[in-house]
Formats: structure tokens, sequence, C-alpha cells
């Protein structure tokens, strides 16, 4: 499993994709944040980290699209399929690699939050006297990151799964980036729907809402329950088109 | 060391390998002979664990491939048809990754080094696989199947798109590597088989329809007991001359010309040498000897017999064409394998026949 997590790793820099993905990751992130915080004089992150939701869709895709596709496509699966190791460790090499790729952008992007409390910190010294807090809600951020950590873990799966199945790489993006899209966007069409009931259910699925109490500053058990379920649910699917395939 | 029991798969309601069975001993070089589609591949995929069988058991060292993968695979060293490179790494990189993902553990750079040495891919170690020939990625599939000195080593169709240099460096590393190692490998260039095999199995529709002893097949290719004879005169005076020569159990005569001579096909009894008689007794009738060849048997020819005798059997019984009294006389004392190629020879003579035009004869 480590040797093929080490090779993942390995090839996403030595492809253009892994650049590709951090450097778009870290400007998007970079310009979002300035933009929700910086330029619009406020200390309140939650729009910031609810608009790097939707970018991990456009985003999360480059990380997925060719870990099984690839393989399949060059036949070099037969090799990973006829080596001494499990199904599982096959696909969870994989899947740590591209979450371990995003994971360290995650924390790289922590930067971006940096100027907020540079800026409050000086705000903070020309006040004469302290009624009010000024600056960005620390537990709030934390929270949101850790949220978006395992939506992003969700979201791999996600895309490692329908990897596994798709014929090329194009195919496999553009089906997860639907997939994805679905998930999240799916809150905002409940905004048109009258039926309780269904609103139920859609917010129950919708990442957005479930991510909602995480950039009030709530740490939502059954929210990360939710995604690492999720996560859990497309590994093992994984798995299971490898061993259906064998069989097949 | 290799042991196949009842084997079958089936994809959808197509089915690829039939119930087959055979074993492999520790040390023994095997080949895998059919035509397209035949199996092969199948059966090599299943025995990897590649693929999952419908039926049947595989064992490699006792293993069971089903029961415990991981150790079965361990023991396996495997060269798919197409090489499983990756193209953005370089030799080296491949090599750690494959020694990494087989978890070995010898002495890692001594280890590679002596296998890049045996494959002789040691010059470009540090090329992008991308920019190496087929003939070099097909080495550095080898080289993969040889880490960790697994005791079986499974080769799909090696030598395809190699140049004939290349083939035959592949042969003898094949053959080298049969030295110390159960090594399997299938292929549908008999000639290889010869080359590198202790003994040939051959496939046709997902069955085994022969596996003989690579020399008992050689041994049938070389018996020399059919002779080419072009001679002068009426065909049917010196048809009656052959016949009646002590030996022969067949003689006919064939549509083609030389000059004015005719072209004969004679069949001796086996172990038997007619032609210094043949000879003599031709030119005591005055009839002139022109020409006179043994027909070796090609592999092709025992392969495509052999194949076709399977197909033959699954058509009703009554197509099957009628030969002289003598053939059969003879049929007792050779092995099956001989006497199907001679089948087909003797069958190719009477089409022959049947399609040329209808001659004078003199």
């Amino acid at each position: 499993m480590f040797a093929i997590y080490k090779k993942e790793m390995r090839s996403y820099f030595t492809n253009p994709i892994g650049y590709v993905f951090c450097g778009i990751f870290l400007a998007f992130s970079a310009i979002l944040c300035c933009y929700t915080t910086i330029l619009s004089k406020s200390y309140d992150t939650s729009a910031y980290f609810t608009l790097m939701i939707f970018a991990l869709v456009i985003l999360i895709p480059l990380l997925t699209m060719r870990l099984f596709s690839e393989e399949k496509k060059m036949r070099t699966e037969q090799l990973l399929l006829t080596a001494p190791v499990t199904l599982t460790g096959m696909v969870m090499g994989k899947f740590c690699a591209a979450f371990s790729l995003f994971f360290s952008c995650v924390a790289v992007s922590c930067i971006n939050l940096i100027p907020l409390y540079v800026i409050a910190a000086a705000e903070r010294g020309n006040m004469a006297y302290d009624t009010t807090y000024v600056g960005p809600a620390t537990a709030e951020i934390i929270g949101c990151m850790i949220g978006m950590v395992f939506i992003g873990a969700a979201f791999i799966a996600i895309g490692t799964f329908i990897s596994s199945f798709a014929e090329n790489q194009l195919a496999a993006a553009i089906t997860t980036m639907a997939v994805m899209v679905a998930l999240t966007g799916i809150g905002i069409i409940s905004n048109f729907i009258n039926v309780y009931w269904i609103r139920v259910v859609i917010s129950w699925i919708s990442v957005v809402d479930r991510f909602e109490n995480f950039s009030q500053g709530i740490f939502d058990i059954s929210a990360i329950v939710y995604f690492v379920s999720l996560a859990f649910l497309f590994i093992f699917l994984t798995v299971r088109v490898y061993e259906k395939r064998r069989w097949s | 060391m290799i042991k196949i029991e009842h084997l079958t798969k089936n994809y959808g309601s197509n089915c690829a390998v039939d119930d087959i069975s055979f074993e492999i001993g520790a040390g023994e070089t095997v080949g895998l002979l059919g035509p397209n589609g035949a199996g092969k591949s199948t059966t090599m995929n299943i025995l990897t664990g590649y693929l999952s069988a419908s039926a049947g058991r595989v064992s490699v060292d006792g293993i069971d491939i089903m029961n415990d993968p991981i150790g079965a695979k361990r023991l396996i060293g495997y060269l798919p048809e197409q090489p499983p490179v990756y193209q953005d790494m370089t030799v080296d990189e491949y090599l750690n990754f494959n020694y990494d993902l087989k978890g070995c553990t010898f002495d890692r750079k001594q280890h590679l080094a002596e296998i890049c040495e045996v494959v002789r891919i040691t010059d470009v170690r540090k090329r992008l696989i991308r920019n190496l020939s087929k003939g070099y990625k097909q080495r550095v599939g080898v080289a993969q199947a040889l880490i960790g000195n697994p005791p079986v080593i499974i080769f799909d169709e090696p030598t395809v798109g190699l140049d004939p240099k290349q083939i035959i460096e592949i042969r003898n590393l094949i053959r080298t590597l049969g030295k110390n190692h159960t090594v399997v490998l299938s292929t549908h260039i008999l000639q290889e088989v010869q080359a590198v095999c202790d003994r040939i199995i051959i496939i046709n529709k997902g069955k085994i329809v022969a596996d003989e002893k690579t020399e008992n097949i050689t041994r049938a290719v070389e018996s020399n007991h059919r002779f080419n004879v072009k001679i002068c005169g009426a065909s049917r005076d010196v048809l009656n001359v052959i016949k009646n020569i002590p030996g022969v159990v067949f003689a006919e005569l064939l549509p083609q010309k030389d000059g004015d001579a005719n072209c004969y096909v004679i069949e001796t009894e086996n172990g038997l040498d007619i032609r210094k008689k043949l000879f003599f007794t031709l030119a005591e009738r005055g009839y002139a000897m022109v020409g006179l060849e043994a027909l070796g048997m090609s592999l092709e020819d025992i392969f495509i017999s052999v194949v076709d005798k399977t197909e033959q059997a699954k058509s009703a019984q009554g197509s099957k064409y009628e030969r002289g009294a003598a053939k059969k006389h003879v049929a007792r004392t050779r092995t099956t394998l001989e006497s199907d190629v001679a089948d087909t020879l003797v069958k190719d003579a009477e089409k022959r026949r049947e399609d040329a035009p209808d001659e004078p004869e003199d």
C-alpha cells in the first residue's frame, strides 16, 4: 500500500496535474479570501469557506480523474492486481495520496488568513478601549477547516470510485464534477420546494447545508460522521468494482 | 509447482476456458500454444490472480490462489502481453516501485543491479520508459517479473513485436531463467516453444488438445517417412511400381508437374529408408527419377492439424474423409500426433486434386 502511495505522490509531481491542482487551489483560495474578507472589510470567513466548497467541485476531479482510469488505459493495473497487494491496500494507497495532496494544500492555504489577524491586531492597537472583540473568529475558522478537510475526503472518495470505472480521464473528471455539483447544488434547489419533508431529505443530503453548522462555529459530529461514511462507502465501492471485474 | 484442476472461465455466455487441468513441476519450462482467442491469456490471468475462475482450482506451490491470493502472488512474477510500465517513470524509478510493491527483503541496490544486468537494461536505467524502444520496454517488463526472485515466472507472448535479434535475446533469457525457475510462457509462434520449452500444451477454444514433451513433437517433425518424388513416365504404371516396393504403405499422384515428370507423394513405414531401393527399382524399369525430396513436417502442420482435429471432432462423423486401408495399418504404429499430421497432409493433397482442373494423364 505504501509503495502505491509513494508512486501516486510521485506521479502528481512528475505530471503537471499536481502543480496545476496546487496552483489553482492556492490562487483560488487567496482570491476568494481576499474578496470575501479584506476587500469587503469583514472578519467573517464563512462566505470564504462556503465558496471554497464550490471550488472543490472543480478542483477535486483534477486529483482523482487519473487515479484508476490511467492505469486501465496504460494496462498497468494488471501489474497492481497481480502484485502481492490487497485490493483495499491498492485503493487506500491511491486515496491517501490524493487526500494528502489535498490536505497539504488546505494547510498551506491557512496563510491566506494571516493578513486578517494582522489587520485585526493593528485595528485593536488603534482602538482606545476594548469594548468588543475585533478580529476573525478562530474557533469558527478551525471548525470550517476541519469541515472542509472531511468534505474533501468524501469528494476524493467519490472521485476515486468514478475513476475506477471511467474509460478515460476526461469522462472521469466530468462525471465526478457532475456528482459533486449535484451534492452541493441540491441545497439551492430546496429553496424552491415547498413540501417540508422533501426539503428535510434534501438538506440531509446536501453537503453545503451540512457545512453550515461549521461556518457558524458549531462542531457538528453528525456532519463529520456523514462525510466520513460517505468516504468509506465510496472506497468500499471502489474495492467492489475491482473485485467484480475479476469475476466478470 | 503449479496445479490447475478443472479450470473453467466464462465471460457471460462465452466460455473462454473450458475445464482444463494440468500440472507443472518445479523447474519445468512449459509453453502454452494456441491460436488467438484460444484461452491462453485467460488461463495465465487466472493463474496470476488477475481474474477469478468460474470453476476449478488453481494452486501455486500448494497455495490456493483463491484462498491466499497474496501468498500465491508472492511466488509469481508475471509479464502480461503488454508490458505494464509507467511511461512517465524512469527505468530505475519503475524497478524501485516494483521492489516496494512486492515487498522484497533483498539488498535493494544489489538485487536491482543484478536484474538489470540479466535483462541488459543497465545502460538505460536513467531513461524515461516513454522514450525506450519496444524491445527495451519489453525487457523492463521482464525485469519487473524477476524482482523478488519468484520461483514461478509467467510470460504472456514475450516476443510479440520484437525484432529477430531481440527475439533471440529474450529466448536466451527465458532459457537461462528456465534453469532455476518454473517458467510458463504463451505464444503462437511454434519455433519459440520448440526452442525454449520442455513441454508444450496446445490449447484451442478453451480446451487442451495436446500435452506433449517437446522432444516427442520434434521427433514427429523430423521423422522423414514421407517423400515427394518426381518421376518421368506413365503415372499409372509408375504408381504401380512404387506401390509394389516393400515398405511403401501409401503412394499417390500429385497434380503438379515438373516438365514431363509427374509428382508423387510416398509414405513408408517408420524407420525404413527406401530411397536407394526406389532409385534402383525405377531405374530398372526405365523410369527416370528427376527429384526426391524428404517431406519433413513443420511444427505449423502439427499445430494446425491438431487444432483442426478438435474442430473436426465437433462436426459430424460422416464428414470425415476416407482413407486407404494401408493408412489404418500405419496408424496403429504411430503416435496420435503424427497420424494427425499425416491426415492433414493427405487431406490437403485431396483437396488440391479436387481444386485443380482436370488434366489428361499420360
